[in-house]
């Protein structure tokens, strides 16, 4: 073994450099949840509300990250859209606000 | 004025009764007068590693109930001078411990004059390793080079950084020094373990010492006797020198290197 290893090359990915990679991904995204402004939450969920409005995501479907780069911060939404809905039937939601809209009413 | 420091690390296992009675134990033996609190409830091991098992009659929790005085709760060590353990009680759950209780008992301990208050937690970020870091001027974060035990140190410094005692006061934040345990330079160098940079980096807090993964730690258990006074060991001599730095002396880390090889063990071994 340490034949081979030693004339293996030295600027492979090492298992430490994985190691190192992979928490620094997920100590920055633990760190956000930790560290950042109370209203985060509550603002990941009326945006949430909002995105449900007009399509069906489930909870899960949005991530919301305040990242501070050099002097600015960053507010980074990451919304993933259901697949198609191969049933073709509109949300609860959509059916209420298309038949407020026929009826020429505002939409709340 | 005494000085509380926490010893703890989020994951089991890492080392913290092992620091705690070495930390503890140097500093006694620089002439501070120590005491180390087990707060372990229900699971207590620091008897064991300071050699006082048989010499426990009260405990923290009688402590906190006041059912019996610190002068008969206190245990002197025989080895060294300046030295006492407070023992957790091995009958009781978590839940036996309030902040109001440990309040009592952190303010006899300063009326004693006690320099050095060290906090022996328990693993986990649960009510009894909250109660252990509550009170916490400094903390040592013991982590392993090891990406379970780095991810469990970062969450417990958000822990300290916003449930302890100077954090809800709005004092001055709890000093944070990092303690890598267990390292092996060797495999460092073979890119098969997180080095001391990757990890000071990762946690981004100032590095208190680097102990050597050494047969001596596990020795120095089986004897009951805190590997510090193994004066002979590496990992002795590093929490010597951990010692140094927590008094405010700097000292160049060492420990971070492999012993070098020959051509023909690199080619062989």
């Amino acid at each position: 073994m340490g034949f081979f290893r030693f004339f293996r090359s030295r600027n492979e990915d090492t298992s430490a450099k994985v190691a190192k990679d992979r928490l620094q991904v997920l100590i920055a995204h633990e760190r956000t949840g930790r560290d950042g402004p109370d209203y985060l939450p509550l603002l990941r969920k009326d945006i949430l509300d909002v995105i449900k409005k007009y399509v069906a995501v489930d909870d899960e479907a949005l991530t919301v990250q305040l990242e501070s780069q050099d002097n600015c911060d960053v507010l980074e939404l990451n919304i993933t859209l259901p697949e198609p809905d191969m049933s073709h039937q509109p949300s609860e939601e959509a059916k209420r606000r298309a038949a407020l809209r026929r009826q020429g009413q505002a939409i709340t | 004025m005494t000085k509380t420091i926490v010893v703890t690390s989020g994951k089991g296992g890492v080392g913290k009764t092992t620091t705690s009675a070495s930390i503890a134990t140097g500093l006694a033996r620089r002439g501070y007068k120590t005491v180390v609190i087990d707060f372990d409830v229900g699971l207590r091991n620091l008897d064991l590693i300071m050699g006082c098992e048989r010499r426990v009659v009260y405990d923290l929790v009688n402590l906190v109930n006041q059912e019996a005085s610190l002068h008969q709760t206190l245990i002197k060590d025989k080895r060294v001078e300046n030295l006492y353990i407070l023992p957790a009680s091995q009958t009781r759950d978590k839940d036996a411990l309030t902040i109001e209780g440990i309040a009592r008992v952190m303010h006899k301990l300063r009326k004693s004059e006690f320099d050095y208050i060290i906090c022996d937690s328990p693993a986990g970020i649960e009510r009894g390793a909250k109660m252990a870091l509550y009170f916490a001027d400094e903390a040592i974060v013991t982590t392993n080079p090891e990406v379970s035990s780095v991810r469990d140190s970062d969450r417990i410094l958000g822990i300290l950084q916003s449930e302890s005692k100077r954090s809800k006061m709005n004092e001055d934040p709890v000093k944070e020094h990092l303690l890598i345990t267990r390292y092996n330079p060797s495999r460092v160098k073979e890119g098969q373990m997180l080095s001391v940079d990757d990890i000071v980096d990762l946690l981004a807090i100032p590095l208190l010492g680097i102990i050597p993964e050494s047969l001596s730690v596990l020795e120095s258990s089986n004897a009951g006797k805190p590997v510090i006074l193994d004066e002979e060991s590496l990992a002795g001599q590093a929490y010597a020198d951990a010692i140094d730095r927590l008094l405010g002396e700097s000292k160049p880390h060492r420990f971070m290197e492999a012993e070098k090889k020959g051509f023909l063990k690199r080619l062989f071994g």
